[in-house]
């Protein structure tokens, strides 16, 4: 069948297909440890080959011992975090108390859930301190379900960091290593290096990353540069 | 006959073997794989003394960066270079074609080629292949009737400008050649304003990055200076992630002795040193 024949398609009315969900790239990761949780992103929102603006963190706080971390289409990652401030606002005036963080994790999987046939294209990370004071990291997928690791990457690099992140901190693939708990210096050192390696090679990841420290004392939030290319 | 004896001298061209099994494998729904774009910012313009090319080094595969410092600037001739976009292979396997075609079709004439002869022979194989082969490309080179700039569609189209663009981040260069060419400028003018061209392209285009490479091509020489800007720097490493010995367990360790043979000694005398 000569391929060429059926080019005559071209003349025939065309489909248009409109999609209501964007890619708007960014990359976030999250990892816990004894006493704390670290949690980064990049702040480059764009789409196809264009940049929107490159100072738009995807990192939510939720409360001071809880960090949002949301990548995937932003228009949803905004009603998400819209009606998630909302809820726990609610939960407040109800229980006089704040949400733990676990206790997010359950209520944004519901949320999440909700809306399994039409989902929210958003991939989620909620990182935070447990009621005991242990760092937790808790990933989801668009239609909600989860569950909590000790490191998790999420977005558009995350195929290149995560398998970094397993050997580096889940210490795979490695023998005859010795397990010491990771200090909060170190933990922010390899964040930096492994956004600075997802630059290189993402074209979605790029010009700065914000990097949050959440320990019993409050959370400090540090921003430095990336490649802008 | 006996043909299996004498081996068959390849024929040149594509070869159009597998086009059946492809379009199988389309139907059932196989992708075909990806190939290597250089998603690019690629621009040429013309000045005072001659033409100045420039590109930037990223290689893209999808949303990959394959190569961080790839060159984008091809020789044709002495006095005729060519930046590429689209397809890497398109159009590196083009430029080095017409490179070859020139040379021969030069120690034909004896003279030097012109520039418009290479932009023919690039224009009538593209139209030929009728845009499969997707090579978007800025021919530029000064030959004995003056400094010529050329853009190369991959349908096989060109345009004879004094200024040109191409590849993904083609918009953002053209907005600043728009806002800062004059004709008749100086060299490091246009060297200046290529570099800013490029840099809108690599700043603002996803598909362009890294470095800044530039061609500078008068009547006596060229001057290709790769890189001519190095926008884009790897952040500095914090930690250091070398393996300590044993991080791949060791599961046998063997010790061989080498049997070798003593074929000659020499024995050789030294004075003795006393330092």
């Amino acid at each position: 069948m000569d391929p060429m024949l059926n080019e005559e398609s071209s003349y025939a009315p065309k489909q248009t297909y409109f999609s209501p969900y964007a890619m708007n790239g960014g990359t976030c990761l999250a990892i816990a440890g004894e006493d704390f949780v670290v949690v980064g992103s990049d702040t480059r929102l764009s789409q196809g080959f264009s940049i929107f603006t490159r100072d738009l963190p995807k990192t939510y706080k939720l409360t001071t011992s809880t960090v949002l971390g949301a990548c995937g289409f932003h228009g949803d990652v905004l009603t998400l975090t819209k009606v998630l401030n909302a809820r726990l606002k609610m939960f407040e005036h109800e229980h006089h108390k704040k949400m733990t963080t676990s206790e997010i994790a359950a209520m944004l999987s519901t949320m999440l859930y909700h809306r399994r046939f039409f989902p929210y294209y958003v991939y989620n990370l909620i990182a935070g301190l447990d009621e005991e004071g242990k760092g937790v990291v808790y990933s989801f997928d668009p239609v909600g379900s989860y569950g909590s690791d000790g490191y998790r990457a999420r977005g558009s690099a995350a195929a290149m960091l995560q398998p970094l992140l397993d050997n580096q901190i889940g210490l795979k693939n490695q023998q005859n290593v010795q397990r010491v708990s990771l200090s909060k210096e170190k933990v922010v050192n390899l964040v930096k290096d492994v956004f600075i390696s997802a630059a290189e090679r993402d074209i979605y990841t790029g010009d700065a990353v914000v990097v949050h420290v959440i320990t019993k004392d409050g959370t400090t939030t540090e921003r430095f540069p990336l490649r802008r290319d | 006959m006996a043909s299996t004896l004498l081996a068959e001298t390849p024929r040149g061209g594509f070869s159009f073997e597998n086009c059946c099994r492809n379009q199988f494998f389309e139907q059932k729904g196989i992708k075909a794989p990806t190939a290597y774009k250089t998603g690019t910012t690629i621009v040429g313009l013309v000045y005072k003394d001659g033409v100045v090319l420039g590109a930037d080094t990223r290689a893209t595969e999808d949303t990959v960066v394959a190569d961080k410092n790839c060159s984008k600037i091809h020789y044709i001739s002495d006095n005729i270079y060519c930046c590429g976009a689209g397809t890497a292979a398109d159009t590196e396997m083009t430029t080095q074609m017409i490179s070859s075609q020139l040379e021969l079709h030069r120690l034909n004439t004896g003279r030097t080629p012109r520039v418009c002869t290479a932009n023919r022979l690039l224009k009538q194989m593209l139209f030929r292949y009728q845009g499969h082969i997707s090579a978007a490309l800025v021919l530029g080179g000064v030959d004995s009737t003056g400094p010529h700039l050329y853009s190369v569609y991959p349908h096989g189209s060109t345009d004879k400008l004094p200024y040109v663009t191409m590849g993904s981040g083609s918009l953002a260069a053209m907005a600043v050649f728009e806002r800062g060419f004059k004709p008749n400028m100086e060299k490091e003018e246009a060297k200046k304003l290529v570099r800013d061209a490029i840099a809108a392209g690599i700043f603002n285009d996803l598909g362009s990055g890294s470095n800044v490479d530039v061609c500078v091509i008068t009547k006596d020489k060229v001057d290709y200076i790769r890189p001519f800007d190095e926008a884009n720097l790897k952040g500095q490493r914090q930690g250091s992630y070398r393996y300590k010995k044993g991080t791949t367990a060791v599961l046998k360790t063997e010790v061989k002795k080498i049997p070798f043979e003593v074929v000659k000694k020499t024995v050789r005398a030294e004075p003795m040193e006393t330092v």
